[in-house]
């Protein structure tokens, strides 16, 4: 019976998925052009860690180099783009295709040998051929333009049906257009015989070896499509910019898209969707407001490793079974009461934070700064004072009220059981 | 009668230390046959090289006549030889369904195979019900392998074995840990699912082999001393002192 609904739900999936990335560039808010550059930027991150997820949440493979993917497809697809720039016959939304090939051929060719073993061996190879690609960017200043990169046109040349990526709305639809075609294909890739043996292989090798599968196959296949649509990401980091340099295969660019995938939730299909796009957000809100960002980066990585190692989708599915029950009113309630303690202990911990930023690393600015809205001197011992007392306070009240989110929980968690047990009988 | 593994002058060291030193068997098809032998004897260690888990430091191994000797287990496997372990080895975070599936994709033929959904192939999900049916398990179809029960496990890791084409099958001590009733529906189980296979079983359980073994092979100290029906192995007088005596002692 699973197997007649299940096409259905993807179909249905899917047809909301498209409305919303049709109607999103229109919403108020994200009308302009930087809103629509950020959700092009939000498309792109999201192709990427979901092709970082292949390797990771799917096949147990910790990559610390799948940049070199997104980046050597990134200067496939731009060299592509001058190409017909000087005349070849290509229209340009077929670019991020050249990508996703050259992610392919590298990811078969590099991954044939990294992937030989798993586990530590692994993430420690894919740290030094990350180096390594990244040296190399530097030493064939020809091909990838060292530092100042490679710069293309999506706008001239060969227009198909008069389509042209003159406006950041247009290189939006074809960015949400490849989104939908990559998620889907890689949601299917989950769904193959290859791709359910490497949920296998990913939960134990060993005992796949023993049912008939070479491992370190399955491993490079996993390997191979991950690197196929990280490339296809860097094909559409192409398009948007119209440049690609050697940061596009840089550790930082890595490290990031495994942030993205593990806040987001690596043991869920939906959570590095939702990991890049709230990291992209953050990255390009959050900079614009301070330049601590990548502080809060961290901290939030870390909570988020300590207190929900599902990430933001484990968080969430995590209240799938209480949902129904009556009682779940009454955890949102505690949340709301639970939340007043942790926004006074984040203001307390962000007023801190900002002040010692801005004493030791602008003192040029001066002491007196203005923090969510507030005057602030941050010379004067009031503000560090008032700060701690948040910091503290907000700790304590959150402790106090800890045991009321804990007794909800308990209460919905046992009159959902009592539900199902009725419903199994 | 045809030999469906046949082993001969086998030896594996670890290091300087010997520990299957020169074993010669051969395992007719379609029998069940026991390997007992004393703690440390060395059972473990001898279908960890038939299984191609490690190789042997000399001697061959042939599966229908086919030398395996030096293949990796995948190869082994797909030549028709499955094996469980004796410390449970699922896919913890699969369900039950998911586990029994993934041990016959291969001898399918679905292989490598990515363009085709996993679903919708109607004879893997038959074959996958089927073994589920057979190890009494559907009931847990949808629970991860993690969170079963020890027995369940048990009785799991016996349907991955069994559920590809393999017609050989090792079982490294099955009923190992398990109360006297779990034991006899272990028994009863493997009963089943070994028609018209061949069994080469590791046990402890004496009950168990002496029940279900058509030959037994006593392995002491990584030799093979004696091979014979259990009446015979009963009454053999260098086993009684090798191994029986002092078990039952």
């Amino acid at each position: 019976m699973s197997n007649t609904r299940r096409p259905l739900n993807a179909l249905k999936i899917g047809t909301v998925a498209l409305v919303a990335l049709a109607l999103l560039p229109h919403v108020p808010g994200l009308g302009s052009d930087f809103g629509r550059s950020l959700l092009s930027q939000m498309g792109i991150a999201v192709v990427f860690a979901l092709s970082y997820n292949v390797l990771f949440g799917q096949t147990g493979l910790l990559s610390f180099g799948h940049a070199v993917f997104f980046g050597l497809g990134g200067y496939v697809a731009i060299h592509v783009m001058r190409a017909i720039n000087h005349g070849l016959p290509l229209p340009m939304p077929l670019v991020p295709l050249a990508g996703a090939a050259g992610g392919l051929l590298c990811g078969l060719l590099l991954g044939a040998a990294m992937t030989r073993r798993a586990g530590t061996i692994f993430a420690l190879i894919s740290l030094g051929v990350g180096e390594l690609v990244y040296a190399a960017m530097f030493m064939l200043p020809g091909y990838f333009g060292g530092e100042e990169g490679i710069t293309a046109s999506r706008t001239k040349g060969f227009a198909l049906f008069g389509l042209d990526l003159g406006s950041q709305l247009a290189v939006y639809y074809l960015i949400a257009a490849w989104v939908l075609i990559a998620a889907g294909l890689m949601q299917a890739f989950a769904r193959t015989p290859v791709g359910r043996m490497c949920f296998a292989v990913r939960d134990n090798a060993e005992r796949a070896e023993f049912v008939g599968y070479d491992t370190h196959g399955v491993r490079c296949i996993a390997f191979a499509v991950g690197a196929l649509f990280a490339g296809l990401a860097g094909g559409l980091h192409a398009i948007n910019y119209e440049i690609v340099s050697a940061d596009a295969v840089s550790a930082q660019r890595s490290g990031t898209v495994l942030l993205m995938a593990y806040i987001g939730g690596a043991g869920h299909f939906a959570g590095p969707i939702l990991g890049a796009v709230t990291l992209t957000w953050l990255q390009t809100s959050l900079s614009g407001y301070t330049s601590a960002w990548l502080l809060y980066l961290g901290l939030f990585f870390v909570l988020t490793i300590r207190f929900a190692p599902g990430g933001l989708a484990g968080l969430i599915l995590m209240h799938g079974p209480i949902f129904h029950t009556r009682s779940f009113r009454r955890v949102l309630a505690s949340y709301g009461i639970a939340l007043v303690p942790t926004l006074v202990m984040a203001c307390g911990a962000v007023l801190l934070i900002e002040m010692s930023y801005r004493l030791s690393t602008q003192p040029e600015l001066g002491s007196r700064m203005r923090l969510l809205g507030i005057a602030v001197d941050a010379a004067s011992v009031w503000p560090w004072l008032a700060a701690v007392l948040m910091l503290a306070g907000g700790f304590l009240g959150f402790r106090g009220t800890w045991p009321r989110v804990a007794s909800a929980w308990e209460r919905a968690s046992e009159e959902a059981g009592a539900h199902r047990a009725v419903e199994a009988s | 009668m045809n030999i469906a593994l046949s082993l001969h002058d086998l030896h594996k060291s670890f290091g300087a230390t010997p520990i299957i030193r020169g074993v010669s068997l051969d395992v007719r098809e379609g029998e069940r046959h026991a390997i007992i032998g004393p703690n440390g004897a060395g059972k473990s260690t001898l279908f960890n090289l038939i299984s191609g888990r490690t190789a042997p430091t000399s001697g061959t191994m042939a599966l229908h006549g086919a030398r395996i000797d030096g293949l990796p287990p995948y190869q082994i496997n797909r030549r028709g030889l499955a094996r469980s372990f004796q410390v449970t080895n699922l896919f913890p975070r699969l369900t039950v369904f998911e586990n029994i599936r993934c041990s016959l994709l291969w001898s399918l033929g679905y292989r490598y195979n990515f363009w085709r959904r996993t679903d919708a192939l109607a004879d893997a999900t038959e074959r996958t019900e089927a073994t589920l049916e057979r190890i009494q398990m559907t009931a847990h179809r949808d629970t991860p392998a993690g969170v079963l029960t020890y027995a369940e496990q048990r009785a799991l890791e016996i349907g991955i074995t069994i559920a590809g084409d393999a017609n050989v099958i090792l079982l490294d001590e099955p009923t190992a840990g398990m109360s006297r009733s779990e034991t006899d529906s272990a028994v009863a189980l493997i009963r089943s699912v070994t028609q018209d296979r061949t069994l080469l079983i590791v046990e402890h359980d004496m009950g168990v082999v002496f029940d279900l073994a058509d030959r037994i092979s006593v392995l002491v100290y990584g030799k093979l001393i004696a091979t014979d029906t259990p009446a015979a192995i009963r009454a053999n007088e260098e086993v009684q002192a090798a191994y029986l005596g002092a078990a039952h002692a």
